[in-house]
């Protein structure tokens, strides 16, 4: 009797689909695994030195139900994009990135290499795997792509600004890639978080009330994705404080320190 | 640096928050830092999970493994007990003990030992659990339970976070066939027949009962007797229900005597005489509050103190009468006042129950508030009885002592492995542990 309800099981479980996730081991992305493996569906997680992730994997596979595999990627590491895509088993569905990097501004006012990191990091990487993947859904007619951005690419300040400037290219890649996939059926979604309390900002001292935990944007993300919203600001307040931001005249902005 | 309190809003500290969930992170952060408290959801009312630095164990909260044959969970120790329900209850399991709320982490429930409606019959918290696995002031890590390192064990389960951090435990689950409770509540009219009405169902798996603590004279002790057990209907589906919020503290004059009384009258005045019956799930039954986000906010900014004290049985009556008519004298008192009758002690050194009854109720902070308590205090203490640590934050040292006689075995344990020297909280410091 228990070997047959395994097997109906295992069956079931097998029959659920699949969504990639990039950052893996980031606490949005994890939000987003918890969120979607209770949703019903199975996961790859993706991230560099994956080996950490096992006993999160684990973890899902007990509390859902779910397939849970770990697997490494370097979204810096271009070349081996498409080897990676190519290698997953089973079709995915959707494609979720977390991936980010919230790098040093002093430091890259002065090195290069550090600003090249956060534009490499927030921007082209990214880039290098939704085109795979971009090229693969609209091929199939289906999917869905979402790409965490951030409100720091909705206006350049001088706190930020080379990480909100490859936001912004982030952004503006996306809205691109969904006016591209809208007749194939693909959906894009860009999230803008403001604050959220994650490993990125601890320490930090952020605002309570405009402060976001990763399980909001994880059931934004999720809800995004079955209404077919396009943008999300999450938590939502942002949207209008940014709307405000984005309006200040630049000869107003520039004396500003915000 | 932020501000950091617990749920009864009181005190406030600003203290250091790290939020830590990998051994190995634990491991080195313990060893860096001076003196730490390990802090869980914050679902205890007064400072015992507060310091100058505290470690959020919370995000430590993933499920290990399940054996469906046992009932055995191995789970770390940042997982609330809703996490547990939400994977147990479709798989027709449920928590072998449980308190009044199902946000709280299974390391708070540990650190608490905390008991729930069916103390009389199955004990506290620490009976269920199977081992776990405790993080030493020196880096080590040691895996106790009833037959392995049993002092560590004795110590860590009520230690109220004293002795280390706990990172994960084995718990056994009951099983059940429905997410259903017939509750059967019966209506007292005085204390007397309140103890009756205890007495009479002690064999009922749960038990609780709501008492007027405003009511005077005749009315004195009043209550509404719960009791209940699961049935066997089959149905295991579990969708935690919707919340309501409390958006911003009510302002302080909204709960005055008045006020109370009006609704503990209206409270226990909608309920039939005698004894009724009816289904209901075991969210309703077990996590009433739950329901309300913040709920303590209607306390006001100051913030309040539930006041939970427990007598020796033999003691019970009398002492619960002198001290039900020193508050409705006062004319302090709340809503959420709760009366139960306790089971037989266990053998931990810090745990609370002792066989006997227990009242918990909630005081807004105000004038005059702590001089009650303190005589409060007094009444408790002289009748053999004790004061409960994890809604406690205003207790003096040797009201606290003459409650708990095994401190000193408690105390020399923190010594030997040097725990006073890294673990403390400012309840710990207050009560001298
Ligand atoms: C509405 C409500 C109803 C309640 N009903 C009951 C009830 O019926 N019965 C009952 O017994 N209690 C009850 N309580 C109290 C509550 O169960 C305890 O205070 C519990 O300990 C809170 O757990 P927490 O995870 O929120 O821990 P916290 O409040 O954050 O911490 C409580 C204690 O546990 C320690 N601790 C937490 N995690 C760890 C860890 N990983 N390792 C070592 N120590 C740790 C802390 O240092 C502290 O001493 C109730 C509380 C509320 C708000
Ligand atoms: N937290 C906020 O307030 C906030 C606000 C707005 C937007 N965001 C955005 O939200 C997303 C999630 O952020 P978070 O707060 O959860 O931060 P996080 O923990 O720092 O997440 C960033 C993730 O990106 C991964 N990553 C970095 N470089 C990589 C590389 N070369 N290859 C593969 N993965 C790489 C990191 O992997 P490792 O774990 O291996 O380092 C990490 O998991 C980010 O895109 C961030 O920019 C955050």
């Amino acid at each position: 009797m228990k070997n047959l309800t395994q097997f109906n099981l295992n069956d079931l479980v097998s029959k659920k689909e699949y969504v990639l996730i990039i950052g893996a081991k980031s606490d949005v992305a994890m939000a987003v695994a918890r969120k979607y493996a209770k949703e019903g569906f199975n996961l790859y997680l993706a991230s560099r030195n994956s080996d950490t992730l096992e006993e999160f994997a684990s973890d899902l596979k007990l509390r859902y139900e779910c397939h849970a595999q770990c697997l490494e990627l370097d979204i810096l590491d271009y070349s081996s994009h498409q080897f990676f895509y190519d290698q997953l088993k089973e079709e995915v569905i959707g494609v979720i990135s977390a991936v980010g990097y919230l790098g040093d501004q002093k430091i890259s006012e002065k090195e290069f290499m550090e600003a090249s990191k956060l534009i490499d990091t927030n921007f082209t990487g990214i880039v290098s795997l939704f085109n795979i993947i971009a090229l693969d859904f609209e091929q199939r007619k289906s999917g869905f792509i979402c790409g965490i951005s951030s409100v720091a690419g909705d206006r350049g300040r001088k706190k930020n600004y080379i990480y909100g400037a490859a936001k912004a290219a982030l952004s503006t890649y996306l809205s691109g890639l969904r006016n591209r996939l809208f007749s194939s059926g693909v959906h894009v979604i860009t999230v803008k978080p403001g604050f959220i309390a994650t490993k990125m900002t601890e320490g930090l001292d952020l605002p309570k009330r405009l402060t976001g935990t990763p399980e909001q944007v994880a059931s934004d993300i999720y809800n995004a994705q079955k209404k077919l919203t396009n943008v999300v600001y999450t938590i939502w307040i942002w949207r209008w404080i940014m709307l405000i931001i984005r309006n200040i005249p630049e000869w107003q902005f520039k004396k500003m320190n915000i | 640096m932020s501000n950091t309190k617990s749920w009864g809003n009181y005190p406030k500290v600003n203290a250091k928050t790290v939020i830590i969930s990998e051994t190995h992170r634990l491991k080195s952060f313990i060893k860096k830092e001076e003196e730490i408290i390990a802090y869980g959801n914050g679902r205890s009312y007064g400072d015992s999970a507060i310091n100058d630095t505290i470690v959020c164990i919370k995000p430590k909260n993933y499920f290990l493994n399940f054996d469906d044959d046992l009932g055995l969970l191995h789970i770390q120790a940042g997982a609330l007990l809703t996490e547990i329900l939400e994977f147990s209850v479709p798989r027709g399991w449920f928590l072998k003990v449980t308190p009044g709320t199902k946000l709280i982490t299974v390391g708070g429930a540990i650190a608490s030992d905390v008991h729930g409606k069916n103390h009389h019959i199955e004990g506290c918290f620490s009976e269920c659990v199977a081992m776990l696995n405790l993080l030493l002031p020196s880096g080590e890590i040691v895996s106790c339970s009833k037959t392995e390192n049993i002092e560590l064990f004795r110590a860590t389960c009520g230690g109220m976070g004293l002795t280390g951090i706990i990172l994960d435990a084995k718990i056994y689950l009951k099983k059940i066939e429905s997410r259903f409770i017939k509750q059967k509540t019966i209506k007292t009219k005085n204390l007397k027949e309140t103890f009756e009405a205890f007495e009479k169902y002690k064999n009922k798996p749960y038990s609780v009962a709501w008492i007027d603590c405003l009511a005077k004279n005749d009315k004195m002790g009043r209550s509404l007797l719960m009791v209940g057990d699961f049935t066997n209907d089959g149905r295991l589906d579990f969708i935690p229900k919707k919340k309501v919020n409390v958006p911003f503290f009510f302002p302080s004059f909204i709960l005055n005597t008045l006020s109370v009384k009006i609704f503990n009258t209206f409270y226990y005045m909608k309920v039939k005489d005698g004894i009724t019956e009816k289904l209901v799930d075991f969210e309703t039954f077990f996590y009433p509050l739950d329901s309300i986000n913040n709920w303590n906010r209607i306390y006001g900014r100051n913030g309040f103190i539930q006041y939970q004290f427990i007598l020796p049985k033999r003691n019970s009556y009398e002492g619960l009468e002198e001290i039900l008519k020193s508050i409705a004298s006062s004319g302090k008192g709340s809503f959420l006042s709760v009366l139960k009758l306790y089971g037989k002690e266990n053998g931990n050194f810090l745990s609370f129950p002792i066989e006997g009854y227990s009242l918990a109720l909630d005081f807004k902070i105000e004038k005059g508030l702590f001089e009650l308590l303190n005589k409060l205090d007094e009444i408790v203490v002289n009748r053999g009885g004790r004061i409960y640590l994890a809604k406690d934050a205003r207790v003096a040292k040797d009201t606290f002592e003459k409650g708990y006689p095994k401190i000193e075995i408690f105390r020399n344990i923190r010594k030997k492995y040097k725990m006073n020297e890294k673990f403390n909280s400012i309840q710990s410091k207050r009560l001298g542990i």
